[in-house]
């Protein structure tokens, strides 16, 4: 029986050191997937690519000439109502060329997760992604991507898209010049409002009679709060909004940068340095607005609210003014789903005290897998200058996509498409993000936790909140190699 | 028809020979084997070479989705875990999340056991009832609750009178009024723990008190012992092994109670809600992926979860030597 029982452990013992023996791929540098020249590993922190050329279009020969041609694409992205107008868009791709494009969609909790196990492994099971604007550092410094910089440049691709949306979808490091997606789904958080209420003769006295200026859009934050307390009236089971404050993964801190950026805060200076930035007065006044905002006109009950909450809040009559991202709007002008929807107006960010105004940023960039063979990779560059083409991107936000393309966001086609559009357009040339460097999860978990102590459970100070978010991501920064040591 | 028969019969007669044979090679050891050796792979696979290799992890700075080999980082992890004064109140959180939890589900599920001991006209239904909460799935709960604690339109401020959400209880907001009350988010999550649990400890308890020799009480009453002594002397000593299994099982649940509070609060407002599971799924993923970390922190979970277990096994044996 000992015999059997050292056996069994030898076994284990044997798998074990099989396991920990460098079992994992190499860094991807070494294999001539083309990310690689302009990818450094996360601890050289913000090191941009400056070799990044892209390699597919350098070193692959055309399909027909280099290996067999390539007769199917997929992409990975989200299980959402875009990625079906995606499908639908990409028949045509396939009417031109002969090469079909599966978008394959995997659900929202999962999405991320299966992406990167398959990339920790080096798969190819797709040949684009279209992933979040979180995951460019990631992606971009352990060769997940193909640098596109060479491709989108010479194409002409990098000017077709809003300069913010480049930015933020497409760049790594950020002004770095070093493209890495081609920004395909734009979103941002807006806000959606009840017209009739806003349009009542009898509201809009009273509004004027009590604030001393008319009932309209609010063009700032402190007329976005009169109006929100004006129609706090729980009584009627009315209140003025319902704002993002979900701790779960990304939700209360997206709230809350809206305000910051608009009150002309930041997360990092150009040095990414974060003392002195993140407790900045402006931070802190922001985020006591944000608090302020919740206390007095929050639907009850909305502690943990991310967009289904918001948007629920408005389709129940309960809230006259929600945040949220433009992709959740669709269902707020669909009567089926919202009795308010022919009443239901939505309008871009106001702006801060200090005149300026942002808007936290959603949506997704499309990558070239760097994993895949040069063949693959060249079809993927091909669909990818497809895609990006205006008449494509025109019929992209004709299905219900939100295009990034400049000129079509400025037809008229597009703003009298949707209720929604004007505002998107408008909220698309005003977007910033949050970290996406790789250790953005961590530098999010402080700020969740630390903006749901304050703004939801009520405890502390804003100063007090914001010092200790400045000091916890100076030193995780610090840690991760993204600020280097005073000399 | 007849050669068809006839081809069976020879078929059969050639097989049955080898049957035999072969049932003959079948010793008791190779079936044993042949049961055993599967489930040990299946162990070896999933369970064993997991634990050791995430143990070798928690050694070192290893990312699931980074490219790049495990560095081996010794007891680093294991200090910055230790040092780490955020991931002790966690800690403390479970720890009051668990007590408050099984010892509440101890008294309400004991209770209901000894209440549905006497056996009256639709008791089995009653008893059946009694035990869906336990049925349903922790996240489902979790999202009926919240929807139940709703200020504005929930039952239980309904129930409680609280018609008015400017002056209500928001439980999982962990506010009154618009007052900041600590540790509400936390109740209302033990709460339906409770709810949900309960009957557990109460199906085990019952087991045991259905399992009492009718005798005792029988004897006890011929010496006129009082209801009180019958229960202290023989019902209590006679039922505490299944209790106390009924507690341990809660126990590990509700050191590592995942899943009810992530539909419930995500962790908030704030941390009060965020028991160690909770941060332990953050760590390992949501972003972080910080692989090596998180498997350093389930292992200190797990030894403190074997310690826990380890008191309680040892009193339970105590009791069985006593009994």
């Amino acid at each position: 029986m000992s015999k059997r029982l050292m056996w069994v452990l030898l076994v284990i013992v044997a798998l074990v050191m099989v396991a920990c023996g460098g079992g994992t791929p190499a860094p991807a540098g070494e294999e001539a997937a083309p990310a690689e020249e302009g990818a450094a590993p996360a601890e050289e922190g913000a090191a941009p690519a400056e070799e990044g050329a892209a390699p597919a279009e350098e070193g692959a020969a055309p399909a027909e000439e280099a290996g067999p041609a390539v007769t199917e694409l997929n992409i990975l992205w989200a299980q959402w109502s875009p990625a079906d107008y995606l499908q639908q868009l990409v028949a045509d791709y396939e009417a031109e060329t002969g090469i079909k494009v599966n978008v394959i969609q995997e659900p929202w909790g999962s999405f991320g997760d299966r992406f990167f196990t398959e990339m920790a492994a080096g798969g190819d099971a797709w040949d684009m992604v279209i992933g979040d604007s979180q995951w460019l550092g990631q992606c971009a410094t352990q060769g997940h991507y193909v640098n596109l910089t060479d491709f989108m440049v010479s194409n002409g691709i990098d000017q077709t898209v809003t300069p913010a949306t480049l930015t933020y979808y497409g760049e790594y490091p950020t002004g770095s010049g070093q493209y890495w997606a081609f920004p395909t789904e734009g979103d941002a958080d807006g806000w959606a409002y009840r017209k009739d209420l806003f349009e009542d003769p009898d509201e809009m006295a009273a509004f004027e009679a009590e604030y001393g200026y008319p009932l309209a859009v609010p063009e700032t934050y402190q007329q976005l709060m009169d109006i929100a307390k004006f129609f706090t009236r729980p009584d009627q089971g009315l209140y003025g909004v319902a704002i993002y404050t979900q701790k779960d993964y990304d939700a209360i801190t997206m709230g809350v940068e809206n305000v910051m950026f608009s009150w002309g805060a930041g997360w990092q200076d150009e040095n990414n340095n974060v003392l002195g930035v993140v407790n900045s007065p402006q931070a802190v006044e922001a985020l006591q607005f944000y608090r302020d905002l919740y206390e007095c006109c929050q639907v009850p009950g909305l502690s943990n609210a991310f967009f289904t909450e918001t948007n629920d809040a408005l389709i129940g009559g309960q809230a006259v003014m929600v945040m949220n991202y433009f992709a959740f709007f669709p269902a707020l002008a669909n009567p089926e789903v919202n009795p308010y929807a022919d009443v239901t107006g939505f309008f871009a960010n106001p702006a801060g005290p200090y005149g300026d105004r942002f808007a936290a940023l959603g949506g997704q960039g499309m990558s070239v897998i760097s994993y895949i063979s040069p063949e693959r990779q060249q079809a993927a560059l091909d669909f990818i200058k497809w895609f990006a083409q205006e008449e494509v991107q025109a019929k992209w936000a004709a299905l219900g996509g939100y295009t990034c393309n400049a000129n079509v966001l400025q037809t008229d086609t597009f703003l009298n498409a949707a209720p929604f559009n004007p505002a998107f357009a408008q909220t698309m040339t005003m977007v910033k993000d949050f970290w996406n460097i790789p250790v953005y999860g961590q530098l999010l978990e402080v700020t969740q936790r630390e903006f749901s102590a304050f703004v939801v459970e009520g405890v502390g100070t804003a100063q007090e909140t914001m010092d200790r978010i400045a000091e916890e991501h100076d030193r995780i920064l610090r840690e991760a190699g993204f600020i280097t040591p005073a000399p | 028809m007849s050669s068809v028969k006839a081809q069976e019969m020879s078929t059969t007669a050639s097989v049955a020979p080898r049957r035999t044979k072969t049932r003959r090679h079948l010793s008791d050891r190779a079936i044993q084997n042949l049961f055993m050796w599967p489930t040990l792979a299946l162990l070896i696979a999933f369970n064993l070479f997991p634990l050791f290799y995430s143990l070798y992890l928690s050694f070192t700075n290893y990312s699931a989705i980074a490219r790049i080999d495990p560095v081996w980082i010794g007891f680093q992890n294991f200090r910055n875990i230790l040092q780490d004064r955020q991931l002790w109140q966690y800690f403390a959180t479970t720890g009051r999340y668990a007590l408050v939890s099984v010892g509440l589900e101890t008294l309400l599920g004991f209770g209901l056991a000894m209440l549905l001991r006497e056996k009256f006209k639709g008791s089995g239904l009653v008893t059946t009832l009694i035990l869906i909460p336990m049925m349903l799935s922790p996240v489902v709960v979790g999202l009926f609750w919240k929807l139940m604690y709703n200020p504005t339109f929930g039952y239980l401020n309904y129930i409680l009178g609280y018609t008015n959400p400017a002056t209500a209880p928001d439980w999982l907001a962990s506010r009154w009024g618009g007052t900041p009350v600590p540790g509400l988010a936390l109740w209302a999550v033990v709460l339906v723990d409770v709810w949900m649990w309960s009957p557990f400890v109460m199906l085990l308890t019952l087991s045991g008190l259905n399992a009492i020799p009718e005798y005792l009480y029988e004897a006890a009453a011929i010496d006129r012992a009082s209801p009180w002594f019958q229960f202290w002397r023989i019902t209590l000593p006679q039922v505490a092994p299944l209790l106390l299994i009924a507690v341990l099982f809660r126990s590990i649940e509700a050191l590592k109670s995942f899943d009810l509070v992530m539909g419930m609060t995500g962790g908030g407002p704030g941390t009060q809600t965020e028991l160690i599971a909770v941060n332990l799924y953050r760590q390992a993923f949501l972003g972080q992926w910080q692989t090596g970390r998180a498997s350093a922190l389930a292992y200190i979970i797990l030894i403190i979860v074997i310690g826990v277990s380890n008191l309680y096994i040892r009193y339970l044996n105590s009791i069985r030597g006593e009994a």
